[in-house]
């Protein structure tokens, strides 16, 4: 491992090579909206919310998927990325049915943080208001697709994590859905070993435990954390 | 100087709106020392009147009489507020929209817990095809997200209103 | 040589008729897809039959791959006489006459003289038409598998890069990344472990169908070409994935994989050397982001296919993790002719920065449509007009769709552009895998662009939100648009999504999804506006929808 100077935002950092510029701008306390990131997972490189700008590159560069290099000159913020970030926000918002007034994870949810970070009031696209459907069968927690944004962490935690890689994705475009057991009932999951550790990284009200009213879904960041350290380690 | 004519109107929310605009408390004397209240459920006028200032909009637009009413209101109206999520995303009203408005009918009526055999066809207005959010309908100059929207945020939009400016509510308010 | 598992197919089909002595005339019916869905297989046994009937002893009848002309099949060709035979009937005793024909070398068209064949060059199609695609010694015959030969007992893996890099053949998948240079960074990839060959014959443009013809017509020659490539860089194992809605392409291919291999041309010791290649077929199950390479490469692994970003380059951690070299089916099918005849000579045909000849699947609003392959740098109008015969019904020619759903719509005026790689790019569209349709004044431009939205909504891998999500609202805009219920700021926030969905999608499918919309935004914004102000759709293609009550839908 060597050591990387870069700019970023203007500011002089460094990093070791190989590591991602989400990580780099972290530890120097700049800040990247993400959603499917989640320290200790694997990167999928899907919300495209991290997106920045590099110089000499032709498009932004997705910051959790890209390795810092030498001399590299990264700009996190620029009205366009911005204008980016609340389009991607609004997609997702529209694309299902997010009403938080109802949800599990009202004040504690991830979509709704980064809504409010990026200074979204409205939104100009229509509601699609698919029937995405629920599965409530598990004895202890149960997914509401209508608020899935898709980010894929149940399925890398549950992997990658938990070694039980009951958690897959299904179909393609607005039927995608993430799946137990190849489309087996959640409740009904051989592999399934309850361990909640889905539910815990859930950015989102998708995954929930049962027997938690609307805003209640919270005392699960300090389980993250845990993951993250287990996983270095490995 | 006449002062300027607030409005508040409420089509199809909880009216939790109402309520925290009401939560302003004592702040309410100061908003009505600058203000006149024109229309809204909270004063007697039957007509919405012209010439307008400022109308505050609770509620998403369910209804063909939602409809009517908030088309009427924009013509009359100089800057229209949508407050609160359902004006602003449809919320729990457009939580109807995956099913459509003969399904829910069905439930609410013909299967569900009113005891009554089939929907009112007479003195209610029909539902519309989809909830829509006010603005999908009329344009709308603010919104302030929140469910409801907090007394400080409306107290702190309506401040910045009266005063001529139009509030910037994007680090104001949020969903839910 | 039947095959065991192709052998009752076969069986209920003609011998091919063979004379031991010399020959007036051979009739060459077409076994590609397009003939054979118009019942080429009927003709080849009738006629067969009726040869066999009339006691001739000097007439030939085999089975060729594809003759061009596809839309005008059954085709039959009569190289002895140069004519070709267009809509050839199954009927016993017109089947007679034409046999007549055949013999005095009448009817049909002078394949020479007709200007649809005339302009074309043959490199990667020279032997469609001529071998029979489920023979591996017809090939062999015509000078098949000299090239392989030459390269692993003549040339080293680095002459061969080299003669690749000098012929200046850029990858025909779409993108153009020049072949030499992809090669020799696979040659130069890894630690002596594993490296693979992947043939991608995924196709899956709406409507094209040039890969599918040269493997239906002439396996032998891409296999050829994955073997020397096989050799350049130094990999012994690879894969051809190819989608299950090509039966036949799968049934050819694992049919000459394993001719080849017994010809000792495959597998092991080829050429009775000590490289050997060992290749099998993979068969998708249709989605077009399968023809990504990383989504490709992780459907061979067996794992779910959706792209990745990348670095990492397959060229540099591929297929399981391993250095892997990736082409499309007529980049391989090119390589044959490049080691026999020298990568200056391939460098001699063409024009600018793109050398060679392309293949293209012409149709639409064009005379004749079917396969042609011309060298870069023949005008649009050139191949509309002369080989295509321009524009049937006195309909005026409007615009040239290049590039499949991720590429564009190029307008009348601009038809003179030469057909090369940056030219495309710079009129907005791209070379693509050779999909060209043609489209006249009746087509509408904004219902095309909804019609390739559409094409890309439902192909959507569904991975990374701009693409998945971003791809349904432009669909629902352009809808709105067609149907005379779109205002001015419907037209501004589809630009602004469109040109978010480029920038941030993560693969060249959401990338390219915005492409048709901006092309045809560029050329023919009048018609957008047509619908949006005047709700009329100038083509008279778009039904105005009546304005809904609550303009619900939005
Ligand atoms: C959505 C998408 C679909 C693609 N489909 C194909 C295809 O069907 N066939 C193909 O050869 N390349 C396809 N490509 C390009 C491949 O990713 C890759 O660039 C190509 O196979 C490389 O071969 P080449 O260098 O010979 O062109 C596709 C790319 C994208 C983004
Ligand atoms: S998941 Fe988040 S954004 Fe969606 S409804 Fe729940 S709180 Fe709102
Ligand atoms: S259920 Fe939650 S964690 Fe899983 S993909 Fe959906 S939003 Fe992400
Ligand atoms: S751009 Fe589309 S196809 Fe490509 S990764 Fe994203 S969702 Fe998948
Ligand atoms: S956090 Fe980088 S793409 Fe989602």
């Amino acid at each position: 491992m060597s050591v990387v100077t870069l700019v970023i935002d203007g500011h002089d950092v460094a990093g070791q090579s190989g590591q991602s510029i989400l990580s780099v701008a972290r530890e120097h306390g700049i800040a990247i909206p993400t959603l499917c990131h989640l320290d200790g997972l694997s990167e999928v490189g899907a919300c495209r919310l991290c997106m920045v700008e590099v110089r000499g590159a032709r498009r932004p560069l997705a910051a959790c998927v890209t390795e810092v290099q030498e001399h590299m000159e990264v700009t996190t913020t620029t009205d366009e990325l911005t204008d980016y970030r609340r389009q991607i926000i609004e997609l997702l918002f529209t694309e299902r049915n997010h009403v938080c007034a109802v949800c599990i994870a009202n004040r504690h949810c991830e979509l709704q943080d980064l809504a409010k970070a990026l200074g979204m009031t409205h939104f100009d696209l229509p509601a699609l208001n698919p029937s995405a459907g629920v599965d409530a069968s598990h004895e202890r927690f149960g997914i509401d697709h209508n608020r899935c944004v898709l980010c894929t962490r149940c399925v890398r935690v549950c992997a990658e994590i938990e070694g039980a890689h009951t958690w897959d994705v299904r179909g393609r475009a607005s039927e995608a859905r993430v799946i137990t057991d190849l489309g087996t009932p959640w409740g009904e999951s051989p592999t399934c070993t309850s361990c909640g550790k889905c539910v815990q990284v859930c950015p989102t009200g998708a995954l929930f435990e049962k027997g938690r009213a609307v805003a209640e879904g919270k005392e699960r960041r300090p389980y993250v954390p845990f993951l993250v350290a287990r996983n270095r380690r490995s | 100087m006449a002062k300027p004519r607030l409005a508040t109107i409420w089509l199809d929310g909880c009216s939790g709106c109402h309520m925290s605009f009401l939560d302003l408390d004592e702040r309410l004397f100061d908003v009505f020392a600058r203000a006149e209240l024109v229309y809204g459920p909270l004063v007697d006028a039957k007509e919405f009147p012209e010439d307008v200032d400022v109308t505050l909009v609770e509620g998403a637009v369910s209804t063909e009489d939602d409809l009517r009413r908030v088309r009427e209101v924009r013509a009359k109206t100089k800057i229209l507020v949508s407050l609160g999520d359902c004006a602003v995303t449809a919320n729990v009203p457009g939580m109807r929209n995956p099913l459509g408005p003969k399904a829910i009918l069905e439930t609410a009526y013909a299967s569900g817990v009113t005891g009554a055999s089939a929907a009112p066809s007479e003195w209610v207005p029909a539902l519309l095809e989809r909830v829509q959010p006010v603005h999908a309908v009329v344009p709308v100059d603010v919104y302030l997200p929140g469910c409801p929207p907090s007394a400080d945020v409306i107290a702190e939009a309506i401040d910045q209103l009266l005063a001529g400016q139009l509030p910037d509510t994007a680090h104001l308010a949020s969903f839910g | 040589m039947p095959e065991p598992d192709d052998a009752p197919a076969r069986a209920r089909h003609h011998e091919p008729v063979l004379p031991e002595g010399p020959v007036r005339a051979t009739a060459n019916v077409c076994h590609a897809a397009g003939c054979l869905s118009l019942g080429s297989d009927l003709v080849f046994d009738r006629l067969c039959e009726r040869v066999e009937a009339s006691g001739t002893d000097d007439v030939g009848v085999r089975r060729v791959g594809c003759l061009g002309l596809c839309a005008q099949g059954p085709l039959v060709k009569v190289p002895e006489h140069d004519r070709l035979y267009a809509k050839v009937p199954a009927e016993p005793d017109e089947l007679d006459q034409l046999v007549e024909q055949f013999r005095s070398g009448t009817g049909g068209l002078v394949v020479s003289e007709d200007p649809f064949f005339a302009r074309q060059v043959k490199v990667v199609l020279r032997h469609c038409g001529s071998v029979d695609p489920e023979e591996v010694e017809d090939y062999v015959a015509k000078g098949g598998y000299a090239a392989l030969r030459r390269a692993v007992t003549e040339m080293t893996p680095e002459e061969v890069v080299a003669e690749v890099t000098e012929s200046g053949l850029r990858g025909r998948g779409g993108a153009g990344y020049p072949t030499g240079l992809k090669w020799a960074t696979v040659a130069k990839s890894g630690e002596g472990g594993h490296k693979y060959v992947v043939c991608n014959a995924d196709e899956g443009d709406p409507g094209a169908f040039m890969d599918r013809s040269v493997l239906e017509s002439c396996p032998q020659q891409v296999l050829e070409g994955m073997a020397i490539a096989a050799y350049a860089v130094g990999a012994n194992e690879g894969y051809v994935y190819v989608r299950a809605e090509y039966p036949l392409t799968v049934r050819r291919l694992n049919s000459a994989i394993r001719q080849a291999e017994r010809a000792g041309l495959l597998g092991t010791a080829i050429a009775d050397t000590s490289f050997s290649f060992h290749l099998e077929v993979r068969i998708g199950a249709g989605a077009f982001v399968c023809g990504e390479e990383t989504a490709l490469l992780a459907s061979i692994e067996g794992r779910r296919g959706t792209p990745r970003p990348r670095p990492p380059y397959p060229a540099a951690a591929g297929l399981f993790g391993e250095p892997t070299l990736i082409n499309n089916v007529e980049t391989f099918a090119s390589i044959s002719a490049i080691i026999e005849r020298g990568g200056r000579w391939y460098a001699a045909i063409g024009a600018n920065k793109s050398r060679g000849t392309k293949v293209f699947a012409l149709a639409g609003a064009v005379e004749r449509t079917g396969l042609i392959e011309v060298p870069m740098g023949l005008s649009l109008r050139q191949i509309v007009f002369e080989i295509g015969g321009g524009v049937p019904g006195g309909h005026r020619c409007k615009a040239v769709q290049t590039g499949g759903p991720s590429g564009g719509c190029i307008p009348e005026e601009l038809l003179d552009m030469p057909v090369d790689y940056e030219s495309l790019v710079s009129a907005g569209s791209i070379m693509g895998s050779g999909g060209m349709i043609v489209m006249d004044e009746t087509t509408c431009m904004v219902d095309v662009a909804r019609y390739f939205m559409d094409f890309c909504r439902e192909e959507s891998c569904s991975r990374c939100v701009p693409c998945r999500a971003g791809t349904v609202q432009m669909h629902r805009l352009l809808d709105r648009i067609c149907s005379g219920l779109a205002t001015r700021a419907d037209l501004e926030r589809l630009e602004r999504l469109a040109a978010m969905v480029q920038r941030a999608s993560l693969c060249g499918l959401g990338q390219g999804a915005p492409s048709t919309v901006f092309s045809t935004l560029r050329y023919f914004k009048d018609e957008y506006l047509a619908h949006i102000d005047h709700r009329t759709c100038p083509a008279g293609v778009c039904e105005m929808a009546p304005f809904e009550m609550a303009g619900s839908g939005r």
